[in-house]
């Protein structure tokens, strides 16, 4: 099987679950997970995106390899569990109980 | 302590010449109230449905469900060019034309005609019926007489609008009045990289807009968001906004910078760290074409150098945010009935240039969200106890300004719509 990722972030390999398309489904996985899944996760990928903005910042979007769109949809994961793992100590936002705000339109990358 | 300037009187509130004394929510609880609403306002002022790019081609269209105006519109672009919205009503038998699945479902496509699922009724991209099944079982129609219902349409700056009162006079932007006339000439159309959310809410339609026309409870409710020594300073600091205005029915706020970039990092979480971005939008601002001096003059109208963003609540139910960073985000409020609404929230950046631009966008909208969840479900909290009708006087403070005149012209809608009702000739 090949990698999910480009190569430089084959640390991210074992979290290729997280490479989720779209906020809506993100946010799912987000709040199914337990605080150690999310904290694992966390903790490999923020220090990537940290060594790592040079290389996004030359990332162009027109004709984005499989490799690169699924990185750039793990960091956007990383910024779905970046809430829990910085501010809120669990998975869901706290008092916001039953109530849900659902992403109906995204960019396509 | 004050920390900017108020009007001569004293207060914003009397500025305005609004009355000090406490409100009762009676509109926001009633069935009945709500009832008036949905014929006094809904039906009667200018709404905005969605923006041109939501139509790129002709053909394009899409439909928006009023239910607060009893009315489903289907907007569409015609062979000409033009913009226009109809209801979305086939004229044999009141079948809704244009839907797909489920009907109470919102839709969008492309098409050269719409055909009604019903009986194959046909009507053109500018209404008008051009074909009839079995035409000759009709008893002499008359198609030109059963063209689609044509709805008042007419754009400002990109952003459609529809009005259901077919004696409407005023024309749109007469209605919107001194901020879109100051508001023209900003660059929406170049913001075209769209996030959009959508909460089904349990509240009055109004709670919500109250809950976003002050930002006197942001250092309260959303403190779990910033770092804890800095959420005690903002805490102390409290909120007051640079300034406010009022256009007839229209309002806005103007408020300083807020966290966009922070004076220190140690001020934000970590992923705003690195990402440089947060609630307040990417930290590096793109370029729209002016600066934030040549920005029209209703935007940061006071001028002030620690300016973030304006947000301008056009009445009845359309709020647009610009941001300091070069973004806007708009709010929608769409009620399903007295205690339901539907939210949209939609955020418009210029279209990223690279990967991690992307990554900032995907934070300052996720970051909206993460708020508006917090703020979404305080709502339903605050509905469920005005409806217990234990206490029905609340005491507003200066800095919630804006929701007394939201209350207030929502009550004068209702009052004047009955006054003209009781008035005209019953027959």
């Amino acid at each position: 099987m090949g990698n999910v990722f480009p190569p430089d972030f084959a640390a991210l390999e074992p979290f290729a679950d997280w490479a989720v398309r779209g906020e809506r489904a993100r946010y799912a996985k987000r709040v199914t997970s337990t605080m150690e899944e999310l904290q694992a996760f966390y903790d490999v990928a923020y220090p990537l995106l940290q060594q790592n903005t040079e290389y996004l910042e030359n990332l162009r979007l027109d004709g984005i390899s499989k490799e690169d769109k699924h990185l750039l949809w793990a960091f956007c994961a990383l910024v779905t569990v970046a809430f829990p793992v910085e501010a809120w100590g669990q998975p869901r936002v706290p008092d916001s109980g039953p109530s849900s705000i659902d992403a109906v339109i995204e960019p396509a990358v | 302590m004050a920390h900017f300037p108020k009007p001569s009187e004293g207060s914003w509130t009397e500025h305005f010449k609004i009355d000090t004394g406490p409100v009762s929510y009676a509109d926001s609880i009633s069935p009945e109230f709500y009832e008036l609403e949905r014929d006094a306002i809904f039906r009667r002022t200018w709404l905005n449905v969605g923006r041109v790019e939501q139509l790129p081609r002709k053909g394009s269209y899409f439909t928006k469900e009023l239910d607060a105006a009893r009315a489903s519109v289907v907007v569409v672009r015609g062979t000409d060019g033009e913009v226009r919205a109809f209801h979305n009503v086939c004229r044999h038998r009141g079948n809704k034309l244009v839907w797909d699945d489920y009907p109470r479902e919102e839709t969008k496509g492309t098409c050269r005609a719409f055909t009604c699922k019903y009986h194959a009724w046909r009507y053109d991209l500018e209404g008008k019926l051009t074909f009839v099944q079995q035409e000759s079982e009709f008893f002499g129609i008359d198609t030109s007489k059963y063209g689609l219902m044509q709805v008042q349409t007419e754009v400002w700056e990109g952003f459609i609008f529809v009005n259901l009162d077919p004696e409407n006079t005023t024309p749109l932007k007469t209605y919107l009045g001194k901020f879109a006339q100051g508001i023209d000439g900003y660059p929406f159309h170049k913001l075209t990289q769209v996030h959009k959310y959508r909460a089904e809410i349990g509240s009055n339609w109004k709670l919500f807009i109250d809950a976003f026309a002050e930002f006197y409870h942001a250092p309260i409710l959303h403190a779990g968001q910033y770092e804890s020594g800095e959420a005690a300073k903002i805490k102390k600091y409290g909120y007051e906004a640079l300034s406010y205005d009022i256009d007839g029915p229209h309002s806005m706020v103007s408020s300083w910078g807020g966290i966009a970039p922070p004076k220190e990092k140690a001020m934000v979480k970590p992923i705003e760290r690195v990402l440089r971005s947060g609630l307040f939008g990417p930290w590096d601002a793109p370029d729209i074409g002016m600066t934030t001096e040549e920005l029209p003059p209703a935007i940061n109208p006071t001028r002030n150098e620690v300016w973030g963003m304006d947000s301008f609540v056009f009445f009845p139910n359309f709020m647009l945010l610009i941001w300091r960073p070069n973004w806007v985000l708009t709010y929608h409020y769409w009620p399903t009935s007295y205690n339901t609404h539907i939210f949209e929230g939609t955020c418009y950046f210029v279209p990223p240039e690279n990967g991690f631009q992307r990554l900032q966008q995907e934070l300052a909208a996720v970051t909206f969200k993460e708020y508006g969840l917090q703020d979404g479900n305080t709502l339903e909290a605050t509905q469920t106890m005005l409806e217990s009708r234990t206490v029905d006087q609340f005491p507003l403070c200066d800095q919630e300004v804006l929701l007394r005149h939201l209350h207030n012209t929502t009550q004068s809608y209702v009052r004047e719509y009955q006054q003209r009702n009781a008035a005209a000739p019953t027959s």
